[in-house]
């Protein structure tokens, strides 16, 4: 894959119905290599359904949806990491970290193909990069909410993949650990990696990302993060949220 | 000393425990995939709908197996495809199709004036009835169902663990899901001969969770649940010949008491 000119994920138009419940409503923005773009709007804002349609995991209702050149179910098998919310699987699951973040390579392996150094090493390399080499024989059941997290962050490493999209990473954890993924992630996005993730933490929204997305199922505002908490796009929600109950926009 | 080897001595025993050790080896494979996955009800609803092939091979005058599997096979895809065309849960899927089938079978024995297919045989099980051909049977599904089981590894438990980001990173989470329900049809085919349609939910799903109590890793986990399904076959077989009891009801029994002991360690352990 090329850095060129062209963006790692083109989304125009792009409408996300469930049922007749309108998702996400004629959302338009471009992803580049290189940047890492944070989302941010109140709960039931489509966020998860966002980076849900990019992975392929949902089918848009109407608008286009480029993820890498091509359509998101197009995209070749290991070339787009997906990291949900921890409650999205089950962790009494008969596994250790060192397990889990080896997941990260089957997606590129053939059945034939035995896990040689090469895929141990990239495990090793993922889990020295979220701090957890030294846990990786621990049950993953055993873990903390925010070692949880950072083994799901691993396993997305682990895959190399040439984009990444995270589901607030930082939800639950401490300091210590979010100032961990930032760096883990600044580093990736450094070489390269288009990164789209959702985060409920606007104080920090300057360290962490090139440009913010305000979203409430329309694309409420996106710039420099600086410019776009000034505008007051994300508080202006956040109060009628608190006022009313519930998200509104005004049209 | 001779007289525990007893039961080894005829040809039938033979066949029954070459046979109980396959049934036992592939049911607590699967069941691995059972217990992880939640798959617990599919033993039971799938080995129920199965009748209704059987009372179809019967009209039809050709090989109950053969009857039973496609049936099996059928109702397997069928819930799989309900499931994820109608977005609807997969334990009330299984519930709706698996009466359903049951209830086919049921009416169309109802339409037969005399039906001596022996019942008893196939709600219970005959391990000692097994004959040579029908280990053949056993064989070669055993083989195809291990094959898939290779093939598709990495696959299985990716998507038993996480099959949401198993699928975003281009994993065939659809086809994997169909291939496994295929597969538990066809084991429960397998294990229909010898324990029969009411008790083959307990052999996929037992021995599974009892190793699941013990273990904390994948593979430690499908190889103790092996190990105990093999024990339970072939035990609950063994002393079905000297207690004089129904070999099927003997093995779940086995099983149960085998799942109970693992509970118990898992808490002297704890303690």
């Amino acid at each position: 894959m090329t850095a060129g000119e062209s963006a790692a994920v083109d989304v125009e138009h792009l409408v996300v119905r469930y049922d007749r419940t309108v998702a996400l409503d004629d959302v338009t923005f471009e992803l580049h290599f290189g940047e890492a773009i944070g989302i941010v709007g109140p709960n039931g804002s489509g966020k998860s359904t966002l980076l849900k349609s990019i992975a392929g995991l949902l089918t848009p209702a109407a608008g286009t949806l480029r993820v890498l050149g091509t359509q998101p179910k197009r995209v070749p098998a290991g070339a787009l990491a997906y990291v949900p919310q921890i409650e999205a699987v089950d962790w009494t699951f008969p596994a250790n970290v060192w397990d889990v973040v080896s997941m990260g390579r089957f997606s590129r392996m053939q059945f034939w193909q035995r896990f040689d150094d090469a895929d141990r090493q990239a495990v090793e390399t993922a889990l020295h990069a979220v701090n957890m080499y030294d846990l990786r024989n621990r049950h993953v059941a055993e873990l903390s909410g925010g070692q949880q997290q950072r083994v799901f962050v691993a396993r997305a490493i682990a895959q190399r993949p040439q984009l990444l999209l995270l589901d607030e990473p930082t939800t639950g954890v401490d300091a210590e650990t979010e100032e961990a993924l930032r760096r883990v992630v600044r580093s990736l996005v450094d070489d390269g990696m288009p990164v789209l993730m959702t985060t409920h933490d606007l104080d920090r929204v300057g360290v962490w990302f090139d440009r913010l997305l305000v979203l409430d199922r329309r694309v409420l505002a996106i710039g420099k993060p600086d410019d776009v908490v000034e505008s007051g796009a994300y508080t202006s929600i956040r109060e009628h949220t608190h006022t009313h109950g519930h998200a509104r926009i005004t049209r | 000393m001779s007289g525990l080897l007893v039961p080894f001595q005829y040809a039938f025993m033979q066949r029954a425990f070459v046979a109980a050790i396959a049934v036992g080896l592939l049911c607590s494979i699967m069941g691995t995939y059972v217990v992880l996955r939640k798959l617990s009800f599919i033993g039971d609803g799938i080995a129920h709908a199965s009748f209704a092939g059987i009372v179809i091979a019967y009209m039809r005058n050709f090989d109950y197996y053969v009857g039973a599997a496609i049936v099996a096979v059928l109702t397997a895809l069928g819930i799989g495809y309900v499931h994820r065309r109608g977005n609807i849960s997969l334990d009330t899927t299984i519930g709706v199709l698996f009466t359903a089938a049951f209830a086919l079978g049921v009416f169309l024995m109802s339409q037969l004036k005399n039906y001596a297919v022996d019942l008893q045989s196939f709600l219970f099980g005959d391990i000692l009835g097994v004959s040579p051909k029908d280990l053949i049977f056993i064989g070669a599904l055993s083989l195809l169902i291990a094959c898939a089981v290779i093939v598709l590894w990495r696959g299985l438990l990716y998507t038993s663990f996480d099959p949401v980001v198993a699928k975003a990173s281009g994993t065939h989470v659809e086809t994997i899901e169909y291939v496994l329900l295929v597969m538990l049809a066809l084991t429960i085919i397998v294990a229909l001969q010898s324990v029969g349609i009411i008790l083959v939910a307990a052999l996929l799903v037992t021995p599974a969770a009892a190793a699941y109590q013990l273990t904390k890793r994948f593979v430690p986990m499908m190889v103790l649940a092996a190990v105990l399904g093999v024990a339970c076959t072939v035990g609950g077989l063994y002393l079905s010949y000297f207690l004089r009891s129904s070999s099927g009801a003997t093995i779940v029994l086995l099983a149960t008491i085998l799942f109970f002991v693992a509970i118990g360690l898992k808490h002297l352990r704890a303690a």
